[in-house]
């Protein structure tokens, strides 16, 4: 369990550890395929392999990548929102939030239960992208004491809960 | 909206006395005023950019808003004009919509104006120092030397066309797509238009809107305002002045109202340029180009062979609504949050496990010469705004890093070199000369394009300087942090 520490094997393009003091810092790298809406490739890390199933993960990142699409998408509320703003002299923007502001708060929201259910008690945390500039998720792997077995129910726990 | 306190003043002139030529005070100052002014620190005082904030992070300009300040005075003082001369005039002889409709669009452009000028334009964070360690190993993984610099640029698919991104040495992060380095506020902006010094801000993502609203209702403004002076001067030349005009002709019209007269010359030598940006802005936002992908010619053909814009939607009016009308894009650089030792966004359980864990066993010897810096080199400061003290820019520019609490193995990748710095003396093949000139002449944004080529020089050189691994001012900030209230997220969960 800690020989992960040393980088080993060939490291994808789109995510790479480094280690540090600070345990092992895994980068999901954004996936700009489709133009540059804010989404992340889901492709599952290696180094997540003896730690968590790869549905689960893959699950965490569909969702993120949905609230983050949810959240690009311009329709007719953003538009009156916007224009609403202009009227306002965008005075309205100190009282409201943003379209965009409540999806990351879901997102954080999203984030902070994942974390909570599921990856934390497996030595694995996930942090919120907005906190790296929405450029990529930061992924924190340490060896806690006592470590849950990837083997355990982790997909019905969190499909349960959200 | 430009009053500050005096609490304000103590921390601008820590923050920016790095760009006054005032270095070596920067650190010291930053911390005393932390320390007499208040508990808490925002990242507003450690952002490491050169822009200038205000009203406590609020609000946020380019390092200079002179020419800002002078554009704001040219359209209060002509609208100051048109309504204390032109507006009761105009008011009882033709409709008394003319002061409403006046107001209107001076309010608007005004609005639009300072939304701009004072709002993030879409600034992408720097890199912290493992993702900077991350970006270097990613690329040599086999044999991850220190020294080496990363490559200065990747390719991705965007769309199915080959997207290059390009490394940007300051931010140490390879740049997303459509983002470019603004060297006079030496950020990565995101869909970076073009350092405009009229509104005193850089334009981008998130302010693109305000930017081609301020311009549409400026070029309506000025062709009003016109258009009320010329008529008030006509009038009265017609002799239907009444008290006021006494003669006929329009020397007599001059000499009754001779603010008109100031007010029509302002307007005619204004409109012309402003219809022809508002014509512009128009073109790019219908086919979702940026000024400097337009400029660099990022999408015009060559050889032939044609080079679709990626980003474009496929039509016009599609591409309108999403620039003009589509989602607000988030501030990424969370200015008024709290400063947080980074282990503040770990969970309790992984802080205790961290410290628990004996440290890491010597790092692999590849690691060990960690911090690479460059000297300053001679067209960092080509641009003009500061002598720099000869002081390394990155000590400056990278001192959000500083409070980083764990020694990290902090990698500084050339942090002197600024990629949009001087490098774009050189310009870039497809831009031809002329449309280089004509631009300076017109807009003056030449010298914030980013025009480096990322394929003219190959490799930097091997850096001849190291630092030893534990830089004395990492040590010498570690006691201060522990007063640094911890704070995780800046989006309150529900």
């Amino acid at each position: 369990m800690a020989n992960n520490r040393i980088p080993s094997g060939p490291n994808t393009p789109g995510s790479q550890q480094t280690p540090t003091q600070q345990g092992i810092k895994i980068f999901i790298q954004r996936d700009y395929s489709e133009g540059t809406a804010v989404k992340f490739q889901t492709r599952f890390p290696p180094e997540l392999e003896d730690r968590i199933d790869r549905q689960t993960f893959e699950y965490t990142m569909e969702r993120l990548n949905e609230h983050f699409e949810m959240a690009e998408t311009a329709d007719c509320s953003t538009y009156c929102e916007g224009c609403l703003a202009c009227l306002t002299a965008y005075f309205i923007y100190i009282c409201t939030e943003t379209h965009y502001e409540k999806h990351l708060r879901k997102i954080s929201k999203f984030i902070a239960t994942q974390n909570e259910r599921v990856y934390n008690p497996r030595g694995i945390h996930i942090t919120d992208p907005i906190l790296r500039g929405l450029r990529v998720i930061e992924i924190t792997i340490i060896d806690l004491p006592n470590c849950q077995s990837p083997t355990g129910n982790s997909t019905s726990t969190q499909m349960r809960h959200t | 909206m430009f009053h500050n306190s005096g609490r304000w003043t103590l921390h601008d002139c820590a923050k920016s006395s790095g760009v006054w030529g005032a270095g070596c005070g920067c650190r010291g100052g930053r911390g005393d005023a932390a320390m007499a002014g208040r508990r808490v620190t925002r990242k507003w005082e450690v952002f490491a950019g050169r822009n200038r904030f205000w009203c406590d992070g609020r609000l946020m300009t380019a390092p200079q808003p002179g020419v800002f300040a002078l554009t704001l005075a040219l359209i209060c003082g002509t609208c100051a004009l048109h309504f204390a001369f032109d507006c009761p005039f105009l008011a009882v002889r033709v409709s008394s919509a003319v002061p409403a409709l006046g107001a209107a669009l001076c309010g608007a452009t005004l609005a639009a104006l300072l939304r701009t000028a004072l709002s993030d334009p879409g600034i992408i964070p720097r890199a912290a120092a493992a993702e900077a360690q991350h970006a270097q190993l990613a690329q040599h993984p086999l044999e991850p030397d220190a020294g080496r610099p990363p490559p200065r640029a990747r390719e991705v698919l965007v769309r199915g066309r080959p997207v290059k991104l390009k490394y940007c040495f300051t931010c140490k992060m390879f740049r997303p797509p459509r983002a470019s380095h603004c060297s006079l506020c030496d950020n990565c902006v995101d869909r970076f238009d073009h350092h405009c010094p009229w509104v005193g801000n850089c334009v981008g993502k998130r302010n693109y809107r305000y930017f081609y609203l301020f311009v549409v209702s400026l070029s309506f403004l000025a062709v009003f305002v016109f258009a009320c002076a010329v008529t008030h001067l006509a009038l009265l030349a017609r002799g239907e002045g009444g008290e006021a005009g006494g003669g006929r002709g329009l020397a007599a019209a001059l000499r009754a109202s001779p603010a008109s007269a100031l007010v029509a010359a302002v307007c005619f030598l204004s409109v012309w340029s402003v219809l022809g940006l508002a014509g512009f802005h128009t073109y790019l936002a219908s086919t979702d180009q940026t000024t400097n992908e337009d400029i660099k010619g990022s999408f015009s053909s060559r050889g032939g062979v044609s080079n679709p814009n990626p980003y474009s939607r496929g039509n016009a009016c599609a591409n309108c609504w999403y620039v003009l009308c589509g989602p607000l894009a988030p501030s990424l650089i969370d200015r008024r949050g709290l400063v947080s030792a980074e282990s503040g966004e770990l969970p309790p359980s992984f802080v205790q496990a961290l410290r628990a864990a004996p440290p890491l066993p010597a790092p692999p010897p590849h690691h060990a010469p960690p911090a690479v810096v460059s000297p300053p080199t001679p067209q960092a400061a080509s641009f003009g705004t500061a002598s720099l003290d000869g002081e390394p820019r990155h000590a400056y520019m990278n001192h959000s890093l500083d409070l980083d609490p764990v020694p990290l193995q902090e990698v500084c990748i050339g942090g002197g070199r600024g990629v949009g710095g001087g490098g774009g003396a050189g310009g870039g093949g497809a831009l031809s000369a002329s449309r280089l000139r004509l631009l300076h002449d017109t807009t003056m944004i030449d010298a914030a394009l980013d025009l480096d080529e990322p394929d003219a020089p190959p490799h930097l050189p091997q850096l001849p300087h190291h630092l030893p691994p534990h830089r004395p001012h990492l040590s010498h900030h570690a006691p201060r942090l522990p007063r640094v209230p911890v704070h995780g997220s800046p989006v309150p969960a529900l």
